[in-house]
């Protein structure tokens, strides 16, 4: 059966066709047509689909379309400020917290909640933050060092 | 090689060596990057895959017709939909694919091979009508005996996979068919005589489970194919030309009617060399006359793609008291999945070529089982033998009271020496590396109760190999580099790099894409650890001729010979008695006027690289095994090696980085499970388990600079050498922190606590 979803996305209302059982990833990609959510796994493991629905990080993939209607939405094409990248983003750009980039969208969605909950994470902290968030370039070593970088430039701000 | 670049060897460096920021990096923390499977088109219809749920069996018959009465169901594709091959068919792809075998990979024709080969496909015009017309596909199956361990694969009696395949490379050619494609003996000196020479001989079994390279982006692919018969791919993959070739072959087509067109690439690690979807995705599209997009399923990507070699290996090494190597007898047998390939000769001579042994007899079996087709995984081969060879080497210097490391130093290969390898080394850097590694803060590290300290080394040899580069002069002095090698980890940087150094301009000025295969002429895949050097002495070339031009360029103008042009930090300047006394003029000078003297100023570069440098590296770990439960916990891991010269140290840095966690996570966790019917227990990142960010420490790095002779900055590919220690360095900690020598790989908790049990 096909429904009509509704909800904020990245501060823009959006609304869209799919089916009941239309996945909210699949909704984000294929209706939205914001591809920077990506799919890694189908099954909740890798975490390439990280977005933040009402400010808490969730896997896309393990919720419908029809849950997230009429809530929030943030997704890796809503972080930046206009040109301006987000100190995560600067982070992960500037400490090569990326090799292919595909795991990044959902890393970085991730640490936005990290970073929302506890400003100056150790390095542990961040590491099992991350458990839910799979990369295979990096060892993790650039990704857990720019969330530090992050943390200390948003620190800095005041943020 | 280019005669430019024989005799212009750089040793100082303005860009290269620096770290800036990577050019694709804005793109990817803000999803704009394009990846497989970001690509729509109207009227695109969505292809799926049916897959054998047999290990092996028979195709009797394949209905479709109940999938093809169904509404929204545009095309599907069997075995009659492809065409047939000549048997010795063959195109580059991370070396010589088979294309008799690489057509029945992605759609089987009398049987299925393994669990999850392709037996049909559909495209419709949803995924959930395309999903129900799988299920309307009526397959009449013959289920056979099947076999997927590779020791019993060998055995004879063991079910055969091919009928008509005789092992290779025996004396007298086998009249009854083998699961045994081929065996290959490698050997230099005389073993006997060298055992005869030892004081002490260590012999042991080993065996290593398949791993998945883990990419995290999904193969993917999007093909349309025109009435005319022209057809456009867009795919990620490691090689564009090498998914043309292939494509071609498979469904007849003429090279030069099919565009591919790279995406960015999620992660490959040598999984992305080869063809899976998209020759299917040409074949429904040619038949729907629509676009169709595919993607795989996790599940599809460990059932249907090329995960690596399963092993089981002896290995016989002699040493004399003071802890010099005598001899090495080893026979590796490697299953390479349902097709001959596997990576075993790679990794034999990898095993041994660190070490200046004469003696050495290597046999090699390349095994097929009911197992998908493997596929390269980051230096083929070598991580399983490195395993069987530096766990020797370390029971050697356990016996001998020696250290691993002065053990290897004693025995280390320096320029001049021949290994089993093959090549005489020049200038190679492995005694550096085993020095650095022993002088590392990390050897010193104080050691509690159950955690011990492991050593290992590896090797790689990288390859050159063919591409085609063009840069473009922009008349405002910006530079537009175009580059037929996906960037799978940083390229683009290191190019933009060696361009601005060798044009004397700046980083930022430099902007490379990855053009599609009607822009360029051929590349050879990103494989091999070969784009650094290949790529990086094109661009050089390219600028070169760049350079070229611009001096005469600048001689017309100034009316002067050439000759009185030289070329000295981004700028043309007159020099020598007759060449007058004129201002000199920047690259950006000559830009701005190439309309007015001649037209676009480009250079392009197209090169069958040689004189790629051999990769040595040195892992240390140390970490802690928890005797009740088997767990491992990493602790500490330095990873040490010879870059020749480090472009970018960052990226170079991220290679030996997540090399070393995809050994890591090998050694301990990951493998394929099969049950007794042969099918994969484990298709998903639940239960085949990669490293998370909790299970690893910080990865300690030192970069060696040996400089590569090959190469005019002194390159040495760095991407698969970091994955070959790993099995090793750790098996090596494992089996000194719990007094046991670990033979099984990975070391997964229950298999220490049988041996701790045994």
């Amino acid at each position: 059966m096909t429904i009509t979803a509704t909800m904020t996305v990245n501060g823009e209302e959006r609304s869209g066709v799919c089916e009941e059982r239309t996945l909210l990833v699949t909704f984000l990609r294929e209706t939205l047509r914001l591809t920077g959510t990506h799919v890694g796994c189908d099954t909740s493991q890798c975490g390439a689909c990280v977005v933040l629905i009402d400010g808490d990080s969730v896997k896309s993939c393990t919720v419908l379309a029809l849950q997230a209607d009429g809530r929030d939405i943030q997704t890796i094409e809503g972080v930046a400020d206009g040109d301006e990248l987000h100190p995560i983003q600067q982070a992960f750009h500037e400490n090569h917290g990326l090799q292919c980039g595909y795991c990044t969208p959902g890393m970085i969605m991730s640490a936005l909640d990290l970073l929302k909950h506890n400003a100056d994470p150790t390095e542990r902290e961040i590491r099992e933050h991350l458990e839910g968030n799979l990369c295979r370039c990096t060892g993790y070593h650039n990704i857990v060092k720019s969330i530090r970088a992050a943390a200390g430039k948003m620190a800095g701000a005041g943020a | 090689m280019p005669p430019d670049l024989e005799f212009t060897r750089k040793t100082s460096f303005e860009t290269v060596g620096a770290r800036p920021a990577r050019p694709d990096g804005n793109d990817k923390v803000t999803g704009r990057a394009r990846y497989g499977a970001d690509v729509s088109v109207a009227g695109m219809l969505v292809g799926k895959v049916l897959r054998s749920p047999h290990a092996h069996a028979r195709i009797v018959s394949i209905d479709t017709s109940g999938a093809e009465a169904i509404e929204g169901v545009k095309a599907v594709a069997t075995r009659d939909d492809f065409p047939d091959i000549a048997p010795d068919a063959a195109v580059e792809g991370e070396g010589e694919e088979n294309m008799w075998d690489v057509a029945r990979n992605v759609m089987a024709r009398d049987k299925a091979l393994y669990e999850g080969h392709a037996v049909a496909a559909v495209a419709a015009t949803s995924a959930a009508v395309a999903d129900r017309a799988l299920k309307s596909i009526d397959v009449t199956w013959e289920v056979l005996p099947h076999v997927t361990d590779v020791d019993e694969a060998m055995r004879p009696g063991a079910p055969v996979l091919h009928e008509d395949m005789r092992t290779k490379g025996l004396e007298n050619a086998p009249r009854a068919p083998s699961n045994v494609a081929e065996y290959l003996k490698i050997a230099m000196g005389d073993s006997e005589a060298g055992f005869a020479k030892a004081d002490l001989v260590v012999e042991r079994d080993f065996r290593t489970e398949a791993a998945h390279q883990g990419y995290i982006e999904p193969h993917a692919c999007l093909a349309t194919v025109s009435e005319d018969g022209l057809a456009e791919l867009w795919c990620c993959t490691q090689g564009h030309y090498g998914v043309r070739a292939m494509c071609a072959a498979i469904l007849g087509m003429e090279l030069s009617s099919l565009r591919v067109t790279p995406s960015e690439i999620g992660g490959g690690f040598g999984g992305k060399t080869t063809v899976f979807l998209e020759p299917v995705a040409l074949a429904l599209s040619r038949k729907a006359g629509r676009p169709v997009k595919m993607t795989m399923s996790r599940e599809e990507v460990f059932r249907g793609s090329g995960p690596t070699s399963s092993t089981s290996m002896s290995v016989r090494i002699g040493a004399t008291g003071d802890g010099r190597l005598t001899a090495c007898e080893a026979t590796f047998r490697y299953q390479g999945g349902a097709f001959p390939g596997s990576p075993v000769s790679y990794g034999a001579v990898c095993g041994m070529a660190p070490y200046d042994c004469r003696d050495v007899t290597l046999h090699c079996y390349d095994v097929v089982a009911n197992r998908p087709k493997a596929a390269a995984y980051r230096a083929p081969g070598a991580p399983m033998a490195a395993f069987a060879i530096e766990s020797v080497l370390d029971e050697i210097a356990q016996k001998l009271g020696m250290d691993p490391i002065a053990l290897r130093l004693k025995n280390a290969v320096r320029e001049g020496k021949t290994s089993v390898y093959g090549p005489t080394f020049g200038p190679v850097g492995f005694v550096e590396c085993l020095e650095a590694a022993r002088d590392h803060a990390n050897a010193r590290a104080p050691l509690g109760p159950n955690q011990a300290r492991g050593v290992a080394a590896g090797f790689w040899p990288n390859y050159g190999g063919q591409t085609s580069v063009t840069m473009n002069v922009a008349t405002d002095g910006s530079v537009l580099l175009s580059l037929g090698t996906p960037d799978i980890g940083g390229s683009r940087a290191s190019m933009c790099m060696m361009a601005a150094e060798e044009l004397g301009i700046g980083y930022g000025t430099v902007k490379a894409i990855i053009a599609d295969t009607h822009a360029l002429g051929h590349n050879d895949t990103t494989g091999g650890s070969r784009v650094t050097h290949s790529a990086g002495m094109a661009t050089i070339e390219a600028a070169r001729q760049v350079i070229r031009i611009m001096k005469e360029r600048a001689a017309r103008i100034w009316d002067i010979d050439v000759d009185a042009v030289v070329w000295e930090a981004g700028r043309v300047r007159p020099s020598g008695p007759n060449a007058g006394d004129h201002e000199p003029m920047s690259f950006r000078e000559m830009a701005a006027l190439s309309a007015r003297t001649g037209g676009p100023i480009a250079g392009h570069a197209e090169i069958d690289a040689e004189g790629a440098g051999a990769s040595f590296a040195v892992h240390m770990t140390d970490l802690e095994v928890d005797p009740e439960t088997g767990r491992v916990v990493v602790l500490r891991y330095l990873t040490v090696q010879d870059a020749g010269k480090a472009v970018h140290p960052d990226y170079v840095e991220g290679q030996y980085q997540g090399g070393a966690a995809q050994g890591v996570g090998w050694a301990l966790n990951e493998e394929y499970v099969y049950d007794a019917e042969g099918r994969l227990r484990n298709p998903g990142f639940l239960d085949y388990r990669m490293p998370v960010a909790s299970d690893l420490p910080m990865i300690d790095t030192a970069i060696v600079e040996v400089p590569n002779p090959g190469h005019p900055y002194g390159v040495r590919g760095v991407g698969e050498t970091p994955i070959v220690p790993p099995l090793a360095a750790v098996g090596n900690a494992v089996s000194r922190a719990i007094g046991r020598r670990m033979t099984h790989v990975p070391m997964s908790p229950p298999r220490i606590v049988e041996a701790l049990d045994g």
